[in-house]
């Protein structure tokens, strides 16, 4: 029989060969890769200059020891070119491979915000590839500008501020992750990164980047100027789904699945963040882990839908760590604010009193995994 | 008592505290958190754990 091929080697692929092993130990795995292959947490990325990690020491496991643990042949450097899945095969390049059941785990790739001047000098960290060069670009500069004060910039904020560095974030909204969190707890976070030393720019967005000397200008729509050596735009991820859409597979935000994870034609499926998900794209590591488990179970022959529990977002800021889980957008009520000395608990209760949604901050964050049992969805 | 890490997340266990609000009692060992149990920010498995220094 042909083998489950799985194209991608981020957390989401992995983690799927991983929980398919432990219910499959026959059937041929092939991991179809377009990098090196190593085995790293991607949330590491945010949270691990501080700590002086290389991009080498943040791999836990090389392609070969992966292959070895998951009893699976694994193609590094190899882009998958094509797909057919009426006779289910794919190409890399005029390489052609057969499958019984295909998995793709593409991830996302960052959005490029429109930008004038030198847009292609902004950087991104998506994978550890690009961890690896961003250390070499501030390797010796001091003054780093992040586009995007979201979750992922607010992070490498406050990395990149613990590291040493004179960090500027500018942000469309008035405060940090000003889509997730209750206003309150946004300003705490600001006020934490600003006593780090965090220049914050709200309300605002970069309308151009210019070379100037050794570094960059940006000039923002206010017209406010910033001085930067590097620039590093966190502003958000893209499915990637172009790949699916051109081998007919439907393709919304992202790949679209139904709760078993399967797309539009049978035996293909995605997981993780390129995947849709009954409407969904959810971009964090515990949706994965929970559709790995549930699809390891699928491809290994006992069909098993995705049920996703209440899932809290850790925010990995050492200064101020944040505890998340936003009320679905339809949801409406209001936040209900508790604040004890080291702690802040916002909670989102609807006009019957029930809990949807909160923002635990300080020590209160240890309660999150609790607490998220008792919200409604 | 040692302390735990979890290779995804960075979410550190810590034996000594354990973790009450999840039932966990203080003191308990690693050994004897069900292997069923997961990280509480992220959701991997306990495999996915590894010893760190305290």
């Amino acid at each position: 029989m042909a083998p489950v091929v799985i194209v991608g080697s981020g957390m989401a692929a992995y983690s799927l060969a991983r929980e398919f092993r432990k219910h499959d130990k026959e059937t041929a795995l092939l991991i179809v890769t377009a990098d090196d292959g190593s085995a790293y947490s991607k949330p590491m990325l945010s949270n691990a200059l501080a700590k002086q990690k290389t991009a080498q020491a943040l791999v836990t496991a090389t392609a070969e020891q992966m292959g070895l643990q998951l009893d699976a042949e694994i193609h590094t450097f190899a882009r998958v070119t094509a797909i057919d899945g009426e006779e289910h095969t794919l190409n890399i390049g005029t390489e052609m491979i057969r499958y019984s059941k295909l998995v793709l785990a593409l991830g996302a790739e960052p959005f490029r915000p429109p930008i004038e001047g030198d847009a292609d000098s902004v950087l991104s960290v998506n994978d550890l590839a690009d961890y690896d060069r961003f250390r070499q670009m501030i390797e010796g500069k001091k003054r780093i500008a992040i586009l995007g004060g979201g979750l992922i910039g607010c992070e490498f904020a406050n990395d990149l501020s613990s590291a040493g560095y004179q960090v500027s974030v500018i942000d469309r909204n008035p405060q940090p992750l000003g889509q997730l969190l209750p206003e309150r707890i946004g300003q705490e976070l600001q006020s934490a990164l600003n006593k780090l030393g965090v220049d914050w720019h709200g309300q605002d967005t970069v309308n151009q980047v210019n070379h100037n000397g050794e570094g960059f200008e940006l000039i923002l729509q206010s017209g406010n100027k910033i001085s930067a050596d590097v620039v590093l735009s966190a502003i958000g991820l893209r499915s990637r789904s172009q790949l699916a859409a051109n081998a007919g597979l439907a393709v919304n935000r992202g790949i679209v699945v139904d709760s078993y994870l399967q797309s539009s034609i049978k035996d293909i499926y995605a997981l993780g963040d390129c995947a849709e998900v009954k409407g969904a794209v959810l971009p964090f590591v515990m949706p994965l882990m929970i559709g790995a488990r549930a699809l390891a179970k699928t491809l290994a022959g006992a069909p098993t839908a995705v049920e996703y529990p209440a899932m809290p977002v850790a925010l990995k800021t050492p200064v101020y760590p944040i505890s998340v889980l936003p009320p679905a957008p339809s949801v409406e009520g209001e936040w209900q604010i508790e604040q004890t000395d080291d702690a802040i608990k916002a909670l989102f209760v609807d006009a019957a009193g029930q809990l949807r949604g909160f923002a635990l901050s300080g020590s209160a964050g240890k309660q999150a995994a609790v607490m998220a049992k008792s919200v409604k969805l | 008592m040692k302390k735990w890490q979890c290779i995804v997340c960075g979410f550190i266990y810590d034996e000594a505290e354990g973790l009450p609000a999840e039932g966990i009692a203080p003191g308990t060992r690693w050994e004897d958190i069900p292997d069923d149990w997961s990280c509480p920010d992220c959701g991997v498995a306990k495999e996915d754990f590894e010893m760190v220094e305290a």
